[in-house]
Formats: structure tokens, sequence, C-alpha cells
């Protein structure tokens, strides 16, 4: 079994399992908008393969990176909704 | 024999926003016009360019036009589509030393003896108005009323505005010869045909001189970076002061720091300069540079996405003002040409200058530093 570590969404803290795909971690956790488009609307993983770009989230403070490539870590600080 | 009702009073050559705005103008005062394209309306230079309406000062008869045209842009942005991204942004004319902040001051002085509304930050306002900037820059030079748009779709909605007075726009028609009284044509897939016409505008940017040989304009290559949106990186137009210096450099390439942010959050990035003929390749070692003094600037920068580079060609003339005005040798062709990088910020003024002459009235401004034959009777452009 991998580990359960600890990210922070949004200011929360959450237990995730260690290396899964960020985006799948926070679709466990029924996260529904990863961002927002830029005509206001919600966006969500399509792909989870790094194509669509829809999965893009804000992580240690750089936004636009996409949460299908990034596998979770211990202490990952991860903001969604943005633009 | 009868004369055609369909017959234009003018054709307009080109659909880039000089000729859009040339286009409207012209129908607005009652003309029936033809504005022919050889490709699509804003497809050319105006397609690529940013999109920076701003007042600059390197002459009189620059800052004269640049400024008339603001005023007109103003006017006409509450009735700008959505589509058009139109903002009053502002520009930051950033002084990274005392002495460029001593510059700025003198600068500001010029523009506020011709109503130039302008604020001089000092460096802590100016970290406070950009905090992403980074620290120790001298201070700026504000113009809060300069404004940024989206090219294009600004030109469509001038070419919109001359359609509903009646004016017609053919696009994929590439003129081949303007002659006295008219203009041969070829449509895209077509054979060759003659449009008959009392008064010709040739407006086609860098392609003016292939249709008016003797017009001296050049192309003068910039690239251009858009990145993914990062809204609130920065709120106005910001350019460093010795942009004016390196912006007409002759010789070399130039770069210069000048990014703006759009209405989507999205920021683009300029700006370089190359005499390099047609050639639309990304020379990597400019693009290089150029992200290089942005970062220098804006150090958060580092750390945005590029989604697109792309490049295009100012048409630039050698006393860097447009060609504007009569050209004697052909009876009834005039020339709304040679903006170089100001094309956007000076085609509503450019277009009232147009329209005043073929009216034979007056214009709000001197038409004569802009006469396109001041290149052929040198000294025609200190008349001023």
């Amino acid at each position: 079994m991998a580990a359960l570590i600890e990210i922070v969404i949004d200011g929360e803290r959450h237990q995730v399992v260690e290396g899964m795909p960020l985006a799948a971690a926070l679709l466990r956790l029924g996260v529904t908008t990863f961002r927002t488009s830029v005509q206001g609307e919600p966006r969500a993983p399509v792909c989870g393969m790094g194509t669509c770009f829809e999965c893009r989230v804000t992580v240690a403070g750089r936004a636009h990176q996409r949460s299908c490539l990034i596998p979770c870590s211990a202490g990952l600080i991860v903001e969604t909704r943005h633009a | 024999m009868t004369v055609s009702s369909r017959s234009p009073d003018v054709i307009v050559v080109g659909a880039g926003v000089i000729g859009a705005a040339c286009a409207a103008a012209l129908s607005l005062n009652g003309l029936r016009v033809m504005l022919l394209d050889a490709d699509f309306a804003g497809g050319g230079s105006t397609g690529v360019a940013m999109g920076h309406i701003v007042v600059l000062d390197d002459s009189d008869a620059q800052l004269a036009l640049t400024a008339r045209s603001r005023t007109l842009w103003t006017e006409l942005a509450p009735g700008l589509p959505r589509d058009c991204e139109d903002e009053r942004r502002g520009t930051l004319w950033i002084a990274a030393t005392d002495a460029e902040l001593a510059a700025a001051r003198d600068r500001g002085r010029v523009l506020a003896m011709h109503g130039v509304e302008t604020a001089i930050l000092n460096e802590r306002e100016l970290a406070r108005q950009e905090p992403h900037l980074r620290a120790g820059l001298a201070g700026a030079l504000f113009v809060p009323d300069d404004r940024v748009l989206y090219p294009p779709a600004a030109t469509r909605h001038l070419v919109r505005l001359a359609q509903a007075r009646g004016a017609t726009l053919r696009e994929g028609c590439a003129v081949e010869a303007i002659v006295a009284g008219g203009v041969t044509v070829r449509e895209r897939g077509g054979a060759s045909s003659t449009i008959a016409s009392a008064v010709v505008v040739n407006a086609a940017g860098v392609d003016a001189p292939i249709l008016t040989p003797g017009l001296p304009i050049v192309p003068r290559k910039g690239h251009l970076i858009i990145t993914d949106r990062y809204p609130g990186l920065c709120s106005s137009q910001l350019v460093e002061l010795g942009y004016l210096a390196s912006a007409h450099g002759a010789g070399g390439a130039s770069t210069a720091f000048n990014v703006q942010p759009r209405a989507t959050g999205q920021m683009l990035i300029g700006s370089s300069r190359e005499l390099v003929g047609r050639d639309r390749g990304i020379n990597e070692p400019v693009l290089r540079a150029m992200v290089r003094r942005a970062v220098d600037f804006l150090p958060d920068l580092a750390n945005c996405s590029i989604l697109r580079t792309w490049t295009g060609f100012r048409p630039a003339t050698p006393d860097n003002l447009p060609l504007i005005g009569r050209w004697d040798p052909i009876d009834g062709l005039w020339i709304a040409a040679g903006h170089e990088g100001l094309g956007i910020t000076t085609a509503l003024a450019t277009a009232e200058i147009i329209t005043a002459g073929i009216l034979s009235q007056a214009s709000p401004i001197s038409p004569l530093p802009f006469s396109p034959m001041r290149t052929m009777h040198p000294g025609a452009a200190e008349l001023n």
C-alpha cells in the first residue's frame, strides 16, 4: 500500500495517496472546479494525460500547472479556481 | 454610355487598421467607398500588432498626430464591441536611473504643455502601483489616458462602421496596379479587371511601395510573445524609458522592455526591432534577449508560461513619420502608409487628415509634416 501524505488545498489540509496524480487526488476529494476559464466558466480535467490543459491549478504559487502531470508529494500547496 | 451607379467615389487599398479607419471616415462623410484587401481585413501587420494607443513625442508632428488620434479612440471607446478588449490602462514609462527620471520629468512637461495628462511617480509610488516590478527602479512617468485594444477586432469594427454607411469590402482581391482613374485587381482564382475611381488611397502598409514605387517604406521586423493568464502581474502598459533610444536605432537588432496587460489576464511581451527584409522566422537570440530584458524588469515573468511567439513587420519611414496625403505623380492618388509601430494609435487621425484632404476641408491638425511629397522635396516636412 502506498503511504498517505498530507497536502494543502485552498488552505485546508487533506490526506492523499503519495505519488497519485494530483488531478486524481483532487477528483477523489470531490473538487469539481480546477480552474476558471477566460469567460468565467468552471473547468475540470478532460484527458488526464497533459494534452488538454483543462486541469490547471496553482502549485506552490506557480499558476497554470497541469495537475494530471504532478505526483502528490508531502506538503504540496495547491490552489484551485484561479484564472 | 452610362456611368455605373455602383462606381465608388474612393477606392481604399488595404483593409488594415489604416485602410479601415479611412473607409469609415470617408463613408461617414458621405463618400461611396470600396475597400480592397489582397487577404482579409486586419490580416496583415494590424493582426500581429500589440494594440497600444500611446502618445509619443519624438517630434511635434508625432505628438500632434498621436494625441489627436488617442482623443478619437477615446471618443470611439464606448461604442467598441467587447471583443475589441479596449481598456484605459495608461502607460508607465519606467526610469531605471535618476538621470532617466529627470528626462521623464522633461517629457512630462512637454506632454502637459500639449494637454496630455501625466504624473511623475517616485520609487515608492511606482512600487505601490506595480508591485511586481523589480525593486530599486528610480520611478516612472505615468500617462493615464493611454489605452490598449485588440487591433484586428477594432479593425473589423471600423469596417462595419464603413459598411453601415454603404461601403463595400472585397477581401481576397489583390490590387495589381494603381493607375490614374482607378486600379487593376485580380480576385482570388479569377482574372484581372479594372475598377474605376477618381480617387484611390494607398493604405497597403509595408506593401504600399510595391503599388506606388518611390514610397520610402521598409519593413522593420518585430517579435511578440503572449503568455498564459496571470491577472494582476501588471496593471498598466510597462515600457522602459530607454525604449525611445533603442526604438529607432539603425543597423542591428535592438530590444526593449515593453509589457502589456490584456483584458484576459494574459500579457503581451515586446519588443524588438530589426531590418532583415521579409524574413518572418523567429530570431531566437533576439527572442531570448527580449525575454531576459522583460524578466529583468518584471522578475515574476520567469514563472509564466509562454503560449505563442510571432513576428510582424512595421512599415518604417526614414524620418519616423507616416506618409499621409496626396501623391502628386498620379492624379487622384492619396497615401496613408508608413506608420511604423504607431499605426493602431494614429489610424483615426490619419483617416481624419485623408478625409479632410479629399474633401478639401481643413483638418484639425496640420497635414504638412506628413505629406508623402516631403520625401521628394527634402525640407518640406519642416514647413510646420
